[in-house]
């Protein structure tokens, strides 16, 4: 029988770890994603699996204690939102560079500052873009769904092992909060400290006389040496771009006009669509669920078939600038997004579609 | 009897009386000549290879003049962001809870940038050990104020000397750290004589062996100098530190298992 259940988006990633062999969760509680540890500390992991689950005093903490786990080869993880990812960005930074595999979620809030409780989508460039110092990139996962928060616990540790990368889950408040029918699967063993020795040859677990001594390090004062550890990051990041990348379509093959987003604004889209639909309007969603590795080539493939793309995101408009990079100008992209918390209704974003669009194309000008 | 005294007569395996612990690696110590950093790493190291700790050891190297202690010791090691070492042991020791843990950190790495991490790994009682090399100033980035340094102390952000009016007290941390109920030996050293080297070295064995017992964070103070910071020499820097670090940074237990 399948294990159906009715879940919040911050509870369905805490199982959602568990079940995915997690070793150990580091965090300091902030709304809106307290629930993660909450829900951790009320399941107790560690009598089902032996997971340890820490309460840090601060994100920084946290980060840093993800860090010492990630180091010994263990599946770690922390969440927060974002002011605390923010105060997170030199560990991330170290993580980077020691190549050290790990799961963060950032359950978005309206920023600047300490902002709003309410979500955003406004920490897409610090997740994309690399927040902390120097080049780097993470493997930015973007669920839309309660479903996805539980899927992309095991899915992202499954990516950060096999590239030795760090993994951001970037959702939102909405996301987060919001109650919808979760699927379980079956619990996945935690690995033991023997199979963690013969599978990450690199991880620090105590010197053996047949190997030669294991550093975790993000140094090197030689720059000719740096530039290499660079260059292979670089590599890595390039090779992710080629075989990582994931979107869903959503009536595209007519469509002569496109959304794109993600999270609870793809939602907002889907529904938009239906609306646009039932008036006449031929419009479909791109949904990127990867940030980085980022759907460049659908975008740009779809933009040689649509007379307007529609960026729609909790923002001032950020994601849109990839949107437009994958266009290349090929056709108009547009941003269309709402701040400190709001989340656009379906109308309001299908109106926007049709003014800087639709009406253009009919009266030769813009509508506004 | 004379001519048999060759150095190859003298150096037989039954006249040996004392060698380089395995556990410091061939590389060329980066450390300048008379520092204490170099005395701090071989006592640490004898102790883990004495104890046959080496293949259970994870050590964490600190953001200071000891960045590069991985380059030195021969055991698996992380390096941490500044003032983070404690948190990185915390995650290490947590999740292998019967690895023998440890950090080794400068004063500005752990008691200004890192003060948070400290207090918090001492008072919830992580079982790893911490090395604390106090040699009131900021070595590596060339001899800054820490937050160590003695009022009057002359560096190269209090040109006139430390004005605590302005910049605040020294801080003793490792007192402060010992009021907490996470701690189960809090002790302060030297390595600046023989007969200080032999007493941290049993310190240092004190403080790992306790790490089994599972009853809290062992911590150890080593008052040390830092003869290019200091702008002395280095006799003159152990003179300094005699009559000027340790009347007030006294050297003792501070914090003894009942
Ligand atoms: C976040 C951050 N801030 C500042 C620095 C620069 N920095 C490197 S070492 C250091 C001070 C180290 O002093 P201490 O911990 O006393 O060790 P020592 O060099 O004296 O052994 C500073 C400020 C850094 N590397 N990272
Ligand atoms: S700068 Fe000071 S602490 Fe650093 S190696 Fe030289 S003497 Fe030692």
């Amino acid at each position: 029988m399948k294990d159906i259940r009715l879940m919040k988006g911050n509870e369905a990633i805490a199982e959602g770890v568990i079940r995915a062999g997690c070793d150990g969760y580091f965090g300091y509680p902030i709304t809106p994603q307290s629930e993660v540890l909450e829900y951790l500390m009320m399941n107790k992991p560690e009598e089902r699996t032996g997971m340890i689950v820490l309460q840090a005093e601060s994100e920084i903490a946290s980060i840093h204690m993800v860090y010492g786990g990630a180091g010994c080869g263990k599946r770690v993880m922390t969440s927060s939102s974002s002011p605390g990812i923010s105060l997170m960005q030199e560990g991330i930074s170290f993580l980077a560079g020691t190549e050290l595999p790990c799961l963060l979620l950032n359950v978005v809030r309206g920023g600047p500052g300490l902002g709003t409780i309410q979500p955003s989508q406004s920490d897409y460039f610090q997740a994309v873009k690399g927040g902390g110092h120097g080049d780097y990139k993470m493997i930015v996962l973007a669920p839309a769904s309660v479903q996805e928060m539980y899927d992309f616990a095991k899915l992202g540790f499954e990516l950060a092992f096999k590239h030795r990368i760090q993994v951001m889950v970037l959702s939102d408040g909405a996301i987060g909060q919001m109650m919808e029918k979760v699927e379980l699967d079956e619990q996945v063993p935690r690995l033991t400290d023997e199979e963690i020795a013969i599978k990450y040859p690199w991880a620090t677990l105590g010197k053996p006389t047949t190997r030669e001594r294991n550093i975790i390090t993000s140094l090197d004062l030689d720059p000719v040496k740096q530039e290499k550890i660079n260059i292979h990051l670089q590599e890595k990041f390039r090779h992710i771009e080629q075989t990582e990348v994931r979107f869903e379509s959503f009536m595209c093959e007519d469509a002569e006009y496109l959304f794109v987003a993600y999270g609870s604004s793809a939602r907002v889209c889907q529904k938009a669509i239906q609306l646009g639909r039932a008036k006449g309007i031929k419009v479909g969603l791109l949904r990127p669920i990867t940030l980085f590795p980022y759907p460049t080539q659908e975008i740009a493939r779809l933009s040689k078939q649509v007379k307007g793309i529609l960026s729609v995101e909790m923002s001032a408009g950020q994601m849109v600038e990839d949107v437009r990079l994958a266009a290349n100008g090929a056709v108009p992209v547009e941003h269309y997004g709402r701040l400190g918390g709001i989340i656009p209704a379906p109308d309001e974003v299908l109106n926007v579609l049709e003014e800087k669009f639709i009406a253009k194309n009919n009266h030769g000008r813009s509508a506004n | 009897m004379e001519d048999q005294l060759t150095k190859e007569f003298i150096c037989q395996p039954e006249n040996l009386v004392y060698e380089r612990t395995h556990l410091l690696t061939e590389n060329a110590l980066s450390y300048c000549p008379g520092c204490g950093h170099g005395t701090a790493h071989r006592l640490l190291m004898e102790v883990i290879e004495e104890m046959g700790l080496q293949e259970n050891t994870i050590g964490v190297a600190p953001v200071g003049c000891s960045v590069l202690a991985y380059d030195f010791m021969n055991i698996d090691m992380q390096q941490a962001a500044h003032g983070r070492a404690p948190a990185v042991a915390t995650g290490i020791k947590r999740l292998f809870p019967n690895k023998t843990v440890f950090t080794y950190q400068g004063d500005g790495d752990l008691a200004a940038i890192g003060t948070g991490e400290t207090i918090h790994a001492c008072n919830r009682g992580e079982n790893i050990t911490v090395i604390f090399v106090n040699n009131g100033i900021y070595g590596m980035t060339g001899g800054q104020m820490a937050p160590t340094t003695l009022p009057g102390m002359k560096t190269a952000t209090s040109p006139f000397g430390r004005d605590t009016k302005s910049m605040g007290y020294p801080l003793k941390i490792t007192e402060l750290v010992a009021q907490l109920g996470g701690t189960y030996y809090v002790t302060r050293q030297s390595v600046h004589t023989p007969a200080n080297v032999r007493k941290a070295k049993k310190a240092i064995e004190k403080a790992i062996s306790y790490q089994k017992l599972d009853k809290g964070l062992c911590f150890v103070e080593i008052v040390s100098n830092c003869n290019s910071g200091w702008k002395m020499t280095p006799l003159d820097s152990n003179v300094w530190m005699e009559e000027n670090m340790f009347p007030f940074y006294p050297l003792g237990d501070i914090k003894v298992p009942k």
